[in-house]
């Protein structure tokens, strides 16, 4: 079984949020980067099939040579081979064109992706990439067991969860409860020395005419101060809510 | 060339979500000048959808959708598109929604923007404003496809009533065998859902302990409310992982939202932020919420909640 897991590098959760050059690009200023969480669950699910059902785990990423540090340590955890795509990734129909372009040529039984990237928070590449492939996708993904060539799954939903079944090969979503929190698996020395042995195969860009384009960045108006209402006089809470808020 | 929204139903009633969208394409229609088309999907009264400006309504009624299936769903969306000319789709942030839109692009072969949480900011080129960053930032993205695609982010437009007469016709779509198949669908009934949910009443490790979640349910049950909770309490495993909210859990677009024994680390407020109105309660006057928050209680939970929820009970039962 071949399983890629698409990478998307992000800033770290706690990341102050900044713009420069007229508001047009990220600050990366100070910026730590990491696997998008969705992904490191997607991550974390492969290497159980690598280490349960002999799966061999290719890791992905669409971005430059910045990206590679990401890609190390999705080898030290455990992904057999890397691969870069040397292409900026602005616009995701283009990074699933992208990714669609590498899979054409292979023969993957499993695509992961994750549910969404927390810093452009599109949800698409994921589907666009079945999309174009012709394969069957299942997103924001809480469970997955494949026997032979069928994936038997479970996807949250607005009040509940659905479960379903697929033939592979499948591309799926990613988010937390495919794995838990305490499941996700932390480099050790070993798979640090061994990452630096395993391939990391950099590929062309398709120099591809993006769909869309980003013209400018804006961050959210300061919030004007709390109001804070005394423990004892909780009737003015609700009337503000009332009156004021008109929440309730 | 027309404007044409899905509009969502469950149990064969539209959503409010569906009228939200009508009443962002309604405006978008306005703009451009063109006609908005509703398609409605296996439901019983489309006639709800005069309310909110709709032109034309376009009625499919097929057992083959009864189930979703983001894969047919798409097909019969794109379909429509297709047939009626329509230059710009809008779609809901339902889970659904946010599951067919990306296929729908493929299918149009449209460029699309989801969490988009206003009209375009220009029409010419077509700039829509988008909240990415997980809601710490917003991007201004140009859509410059034959046909463009809108994610409509929850709650962000609002519901504006506008009546019209429209015509209704039906239409039939091939529905084929979906690569993916629904086995089961397991929904916890008697709950509001936190995506449905105008009000979200969510506990954190400051309750101490999942014997005293009554708190939040019982003030959630007064408001009508759903219930959340942080991360580390779905963890521990005092609430089902479904109740956990923020960056790494669900997102939260209420009218309120209201914050108990939570301390409001980045990643839990960056899930939250779309709400309208914050309330937090916490015995710590430090607690980084109180930064994020429109009103804050500084007390013990176990004090101020049970009060409350007198309180709104008195309120509920007098003149409102
Ligand atoms: C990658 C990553 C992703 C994350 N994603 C999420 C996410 O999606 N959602 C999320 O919630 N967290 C997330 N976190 C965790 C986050 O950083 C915080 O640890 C978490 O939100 C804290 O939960 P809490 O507020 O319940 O607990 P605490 O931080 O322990 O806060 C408890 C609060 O309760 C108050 N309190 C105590 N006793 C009382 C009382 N008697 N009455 C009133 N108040 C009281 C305290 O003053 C305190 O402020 C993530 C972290 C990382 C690293
Ligand atoms: N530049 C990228 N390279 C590889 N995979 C990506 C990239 N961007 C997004 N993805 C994948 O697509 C998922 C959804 O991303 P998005 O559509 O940006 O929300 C991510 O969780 C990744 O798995």
């Amino acid at each position: 079984m071949n399983v890629l897991v698409c990478i998307s590098n992000v800033p770290d959760t706690t990341s102050k949020i900044n713009f420069v050059e007229n508001d047009t690009q990220f600050d990366t200023n100070g910026v730590q980067f990491i696997i998008n969480p969705n992904d490191e669950f997607g991550l974390t699910r492969a290497i159980w099939l690598q280490q349960q059902q002999q799966a061999e785990v290719t890791v992905l990423t669409v971005g430059d040579a910045s990206c590679e540090a990401i890609l190390r340590k999705c080898l030290a955890i455990g992904a057999q081979k890397a691969i870069r795509i040397d292409a900026l990734p602005t616009d995701g129909f283009a990074v699933a064109q992208e990714i669609a372009a590498h899979c054409k040529n292979e023969s993957y039984d499993l695509i992961i992706t994750g549910r969404e990237s927390i810093d452009y928070n599109g949800g698409m590449v994921g589907g666009i990439l079945a999309g174009l492939l012709g394969m069957g996708y299942v997103t924001n993904c809480i469970g997955l067991t494949i026997s032979g060539d069928t994936a038997s799954l479970s996807r949250e939903i607005d009040g509940g969860k659905e479960n379903l079944s697929a033939a592979l090969p499948l591309v799926i979503g990613a988010q937390k409860g495919l794995v838990e929190e305490d499941d996700l698996i932390i480099p050790n020395m070993r798979g640090i020395m061994q990452a630096r042995q395993k391939p990391l195969t950099v590929l062309p860009s398709q120099n591809l005419t993006p769909k869309t384009t980003i013209s400018k960045f804006e961050k959210p108006q300061p919030k004007g101060a709390v109001k804070l209402i005394a423990e004892d006089q909780l009737d003015q809470l609700i009337e503000l809510l009332h009156s004021e808020a008109k929440v309730i | 060339m027309s404007v044409l929204i899905f509009a969502e139903a469950e149990k064969r009633t539209f959503k409010k979500v569906g009228f939200e969208v009508a009443s962002y394409g309604r405006a978008l229609a306005d703009q451009l000048n063109v006609k908005l088309i509703a398609v409605a999907i296996n439901t019983d009264d489309v006639h709800a959808l005069a309310k909110y400006g709709v032109d034309h309504i376009v009625q499919i009624d097929t057992v083959a959708l009864e189930n979703f299936s983001a894969h047919n769903y798409a097909k019969a969306l794109a379909a429509v598109a297709k047939n009626q000319n329509a230059k710009t789709v809008v779609l809901s942030s339902t889970a659904n929604a946010r599951y067919l839109a990306p296929l729908l692009s493929v299918a149009l072969e449209a460029s699309y923007a989801s969490n988009v949480v206003a009209l375009p900011v220009s029409l010419d080129p077509f700039v829509v404003k988008r909240s990415c960053f997980t809601n710490k930032a917003f991007n201004h993205t140009t859509l410059s496809g034959a046909i463009n695609l809108i994610g409509l982010a929850s709650n962000s437009y609002g519901i504006h009533e506008k009546t019209s007469q429209p015509e209704i016709v039906s239409f039939s779509v091939d529905v084929e065998q979906d690569l993916v198949q629904t086995q089961s669908i397991e929904k916890v009934t008697g709950k509001v859902s936190i995506a449905d949910a105008d009000i979200v009443v969510s506990g954190g490790r400051g309750l101490k302990g999942p014997e005293n979640w009554h708190l939040i349910e019982d003030l959630a049950t007064t408001l009508g409310a759903a219930t959340a909770c942080s991360k580390p309490v779905s963890d521990m495993g005092w609430r089902p992982h479904s109740e956990h909210v923020g960056q790494t859990g669900k997102p939260v677009a209420s009218n309120l939202y209201i914050a108990i024994g939570v301390s409001g680390a980045i990643q839990h407020l960056a899930g939250i932020n779309a709400s309208k109105v914050k309330v937090v309660i916490n015995n710590d006057p430090e607690a980084p919420f109180f930064k994020a928050a429109d009103y804050g209680v500084v007390g013990d939970a176990f004090k101020v909640v049970p009060e409350l929820i007198e309180k709104l009970k008195a309120f509920k039962a007098g003149a409102h």
